[in-house]
């Protein structure tokens, strides 16, 4: 693993990063919308275990992994619960339709 | 080019590109396959990190979990063969833009700075009784009551996803 720099993994989740924004702010389905959220999250894990693999002798990174997991998982049930019952109402799934908040 | 880095590039291609299809495909069922792929490419990466639990975790919750939630839910909204709408164009080229923009900044900040390893960090191993006995004691260095607190939260999302998407019957 020494040959590889932490830099490198930073681009790397760099990348994934911005591709999950790009793709957030595209996407006109909540579905695909909440693909990309997960893409961020995981850019985000992927920062967090890099650094404690590299700089910090401790499981820390780890135990902060382990709770966004849980905490993305318990995110992406709710925005699906939420996407459901907004298709039983408007009968789409396009977020431009969803006006029934917006005013 | 030693093992070591062909598995890193190897590994970080399929994780980009998977992400990749996942943002742009027009079918949302293989956007849903590109997402697993990445998923799975992210796995490997703890793995190649030798965080053999993390990348345990990461399989089933991700892919085991998520990735199934996600594909039920295409089953449950989508027509079969149905196409995503193209994206408004203005506004792609202006998410486009900024995403760029934004990575370029992050990159070069990055590339400006080289973050020292410490050896003794390469050389650590994580046991899985660490991860048990930081996530269940008191005191420096340990997580009871995140952990508790993260459990309440599961809790309230169970029954928080139940109350929204019950069938509501009508009176009559």
């Amino acid at each position: 693993m020494n040959e590889i720099p932490l830099n490198h993994i930073l681009f790397l989740s760099t990348a994934l990063f911005f591709i999950g924004a790009y793709g957030f702010l595209t996407r006109r389905n909540m579905i695909t919308m909440l693909m990309s959220v997960e893409l961020i999250l995981n850019s985000v894990n992927i920062n967090l275990v890099a650094f404690n693999r590299y700089l910090h002798p401790n499981i820390d990174g780890v135990i902060f992994t382990l709770f966004i997991i849980a905490i993305a998982a318990a995110e992406a049930a709710v925005a699906i619960a939420i996407i459901i019952s907004l298709y039983r109402k408007i009968n789409s799934i396009d977020p431009e339709q969803a006006e029934e908040l917006k005013f | 080019m030693s093992a070591y880095q062909i598995w890193f590039y190897l590994i970080a291609s399929m994780i980009l590109g998977g992400a990749l299809l996942a943002v742009t495909s027009r079918k949302i069922f293989r956007a849903a396959i590109a997402l697993l792929v990445s998923l799975i490419g992210i796995a490997g990466l703890y793995y190649w990190m030798h965080y053999e639990f993390i990348a345990a975790v990461q399989t089933i919750v991700y892919v085991g979990g998520i990735v199934v939630l996600i594909i039920f839910s295409i089953f449950l909204t989508h027509n079969p063969g149905h196409t995503i709408e193209e994206p408004v164009n203005i506004r792609e080229a202006f998410a486009f833009a900024g995403c760029f923009a934004g990575f370029a900044f992050v990159f070069s900040l990055l590339s400006r700075y080289s973050f020292e390893q410490t050896g003794d960090a390469l050389n650590h191993t994580m046991q899985v009784a660490d991860v048990g006995r930081a996530l269940l004691s008191t005191g420096a260095g340990s997580y009871l009551l995140p952990f508790e607190a993260v459990s309440l939260l599961l809790l309230a999302a169970m029954v928080g996803c139940i109350v929204i998407a019950i069938k509501t019957r009508a009176k009559n």
